[in-house]
C-alpha cells in the first residue's frame, strides 16, 4: 500500500493523546509505588518500604502462589484444546454441528463474566465438585480457549496451506503434517496464546470468586477485598511488580512474532526444499 | 478442499471432540442449568434450591415450576431500572469509546509500516496488564485528593476539588479505559485494509476531507465499527468491577445485582433469574458480533 505522506498534525496530536490515556495512570502507580508516605496520592520521599511489605505479607503471597499455578495449567490446557478448535476451524470445511461449535468459540470472548461464573458454579454444585483450584482451572480454561483459539487460527489462516498439500501429496498422513510442518510454523503463535491465557487466568476476579473453595483464594480475590477498603501503597507495589513482568512477557512474544516474520519466508522455502 | 479425503470419519470426531465436549460441557450446559435453577425455591440449605422434580411414592416425577422469581424481577422496580441503566451505561461508554478509539485507530493505520506494529503493541499491552490494578490506578487519579484534582488546583482552573470518584462519569472513564483496545483492534484491522486509491479519487475530484471521511471511510468501515463496539457493549453490559470500584451508591449495573444477591442475599434462583434475563437481552448482540467476528477479528488479535 502506498503511504503519500505521513500523518496529519491533527492525527499526531489525537495518537499522542490516545497513548498518554492508556499509560499515564499506569506511570501514576509505579511512581507512587516507591513513595514513602501511606496517603497514595501525596508524595512524601523515595522508598522501597512498601516492597518490603508487599514480600512480608503472607496473605497475598500465598494468593500469588495459588494464581500462579492455576494460570500456568490454565495456559498449558488452553493452548492445546485452542489448537485444536483451530485446526478443527480452519481446516474442516464441513461437520455435522460445525454452527454451534463457532458459537461456542467466539461466545466466550464477549459473555459476561459474571454470567460466566455464576453458570459454571451452578454446574459444578449440580454434579456435586468440591470447589477449589481445580474448579477454577476449568472455568479458566473455558473462556482463555476462545481467546488463545482467535490467535492460533488468525496465524493458521495466513499458513501457505501449498507446503501442508505439498507433504500430503508426497505421502505423509494428516497427523505427521501437523507434527513435522504445521506445528513449528505457528509456534510463535502458541507462545503468544500461552501467555494470553496466563495473564487472563491470572487477572480473573469475578469468574474465580464464583467457583473458589475456602482454601483457594486467588491473588484478584485479595486485591480486590484490599481495594475495596480504599488505597494502598501495598497494592502499587504489587502492581508495579505486575506491570514489570507482563512487560518483559509481552515484549519478548512481541519480538518471538516479529523474528518469525522474518524467519517465515525463509523457513517455508526450506519445508518445500525438505519434502 | 480435496485432502479431507485422508481423514477417516472416525478420526475427524476424534480431532473434533474434546474442544466440542469441553465447551459444551463447561460453557453451554452451565446456561440450561442456571435456567433450570431460576425456576427453583430459595432454601436455607446447600445448595440452597430446591428441585424441580420431585418423586413421589408411586415413582411417576412431579414437576413444580416456581415463577416467584421472574415475577419478582418483573414487580420490584430495582430490577428493571438496573437491567435499564446498565444498557444506558453500557451504550454510552460504547459510543465514547468509539470517539476516542477510532481516531486512535485510524491513525495508526496510516502511520508507516515499520512503526504500525509498535503503535499497535502499544495499545494492546495495557490490556495484558491487570484489569482490576488499572481500575484501582483511575481511584488514585479521580478521588477528591487525587491527581487529577491536585492537577487542577495547582493549574488554577478550579478551586473546589471535582466529585468525579463514585459517579456515574468515573464509570465510562473506566469502561472507556478498560475496553480501549477491544474498539482499536477491528478498527485498526478493517481500516488497515482500506484502499487509500479511493479517497485519492475523491480528493482529485475536488471533495471535501470531512465529506471524504463521511461518505468513503467511514462506510467502509462499518464491519469495524459493528465488531469493536460489541465487544466493548456486550461485556460492559454485565460489568461488576468497574461499578463496585468507581461508581456511586446510585450506580445501578445488573452486574452488581446479581453479584448482591448471590453473594450477599445467598439467593441463587434470583441471581439465575437475573442472569437468565440479561443473557436473553444480550443474544441479539452477541449474534451480530458472532456474525462479524468471524470477519474483523479473526486476522489481528496478537
Amino acid at each position: 500500500m502506498s503511504q503519500r505522506s505521513g500523518l496529519s498534525p491533527g492525527l499526531k496530536v489525537m495518537l499522542a493523546l490516545g497513548f498518554a490515556f492508556l499509560y499515564l495512570p499506569i506511570l501514576s502507580l509505579i511512581v507512587y509505588s516507591f513513595n514513602e508516605s501511606k496517603l497514595v496520592t501525596v508524595w512524601s520521599g523515595f522508598s522501597f518500604k512498601w516492597y518490603g511489605e508487599l514480600f512480608d505479607d503472607a496473605g497475598i503471597m500465598d494468593a500469588a502462589w495459588v494464581s500462579i499455578r492455576i494460570a500456568f495449567f490454565t495456559a498449558c490446557a488452553s493452548v492445546v484444546l485452542a489448537t485444536v478448535a483451530a485446526m478443527v476451524m480452519t481446516r474442516f470445511l464441513k461437520f455435522r454441528g460445525k454452527t454451534l461449535f463457532g458459537a461456542l468459540i467466539t461466545a466466550p470472548l464477549v459473555m459476561p463474566e459474571v454470567i460466566t461464573g455464576l453458570s459454571i458454579l451452578l454446574l459444578f454444585v449440580s454434579i456435586g465438585m468440591a470447589r477449589g483450584m481445580t474448579t477454577i482451572w476449568i472455568a479458566h480454561v473455558t473462556f482463555c480457549v476462545s481467546f488463545v483459539a482467535v490467535v492460533v487460527s488468525s496465524r493458521l489462516g495466513e499458513l501457505d496451506k501449498s507446503i501442508e498439500e505439498a507433504a500430503m501429496d508426497l505421502g505423509a498422513n494428516r497427523v505427521k503434517v501437523f507434527f513435522l510442518i504445521t506445528l513449528p510454523i505457528i509456534m510463535p503463535a502458541l507462545i503468544s496464546g500461552w501467555l494470553l491465557a496466563f495473564t487472563l487466568s491470572i487477572d480473573d476476579l469475578v469468574v474465580a470468586s464464583f467457583v473458589s473453595g475456602p482454601s483457594s483464594t486467588t491473588l484478584p480475590m485479595k486485591v480486590f477485598s484490599s481495594v475495596r477498603l480504599g488505597l494502598s501503597p501495598k497494592i502499587n507495589a504489587l502492581a508495579t511488580l505486575m506491570i514489570l513482568s507482563v512487560s518483559i512477557a509481552a515484549v519478548f512474544a512481541w519480538w518471538l512474532m516479529a523474528r518469525d516474520e522474518k524467519r517465515r519466508q525463509l523457513d517455508m522455502q526450506m519445508a518445500l526444499q525438505q519434502g | 478442499m480435496k485432502k479431507t479425503r485422508r481423514w477417516l470419519p472416525g478420526a475427524r470426531w476424534l480431532v473434533i471432540l474434546p474442544p466440542y465436549a469441553w465447551m459444551l460441557l463447561f460453557f453451554a450446559i452451565p446456561f440450561a442449568i442456571a435456567l433450570k435453577i431460576s425456576f427453583a425455591h430459595s432454601l436455607i440449605a446447600m445448595p440452597p434450591y430446591s428441585d424441580l422434580i420431585t418423586w413421589n411414592g408411586t415413582g411417576s416425577p412431579t414437576i413444580s415450576l416456581n415463577t416467584a422469581n421472574y415475577l419478582f424481577l418483573l414487580t420490584d422496580n430495582l430490577y428493571y431500572k438496573s437491567y435499564l441503566s446498565s444498557l444506558e451505561i453500557a451504550s454510552i461508554s460504547t459510543l465514547l469509546c468509539l470517539l476516542v478509539g477510532y481516531p486512535i485507530a485510524y491513525a495508526i493505520a496510516r502511520l508507516p509500516t515499520s512503526t504500525r506494529n509498535i503503535a499497535l503493541m502499544l495499545v494492546i499491552l495495557p490490556s495484558w496488564t491487570s484489569f482490576l490494578i488499572r481500575i484501582y490506578a483511575w481511584m488514585g487519579i479521580l478521588k477528591n485528593n487525587g491527581l487529577l484534582n491536585n492537577f487542577l488546583i495547582w493549574l488554577g482552573v478550579i478551586h473546589e476539588p471535582l466529585h468525579i470518584l463514585h459517579t456515574n462519569v468515573a464509570v465510562y472513564i473506566g469502561i472507556v479505559y478498560a475496553y480501549l483496545p477491544f474498539m482499536v483492534l477491528p478498527l485498526y484491522t478493517n481500516l488497515v485494509k482500506l484502499d487509500l486509491r479511493y479517497l485519492e479519487a475523491a480528493y482529485d475530484l475536488g471533495a471535501r476531507p470531512w465529506k471524504v471521511f463521511l461518505k468513503i471511510t467511514l462506510p467502509l468501515s462499518r464491519s469495524g465499527i459493528i465488531a469493536g463496539s460489541m465487544l466493548v457493549l456486550i461485556p460492559a453490559v454485565g460489568e461488576f468491577v468497574i461499578p463496585e470500584l468507581l461508581g456511586g451508591p446510585d450506580t445501578l449495573m445488573i452486574g452488581k445485582v446479581l453479584w448482591t444477591e448471590f453473594f450477599d442475599n445467598r439467593d441463587w434462583p434470583v441471581a439465575s433469574a437475573v442472569s437468565t434475563i440479561m443473557l436473553i437481552l444480550l443474544l441479539v448482540p452477541i449474534v451480530i458480533f458472532h456474525h462479524y467476528e468471524s470477519k474483523e477479528l479473526e486476522s489481528k488479535l496478537t
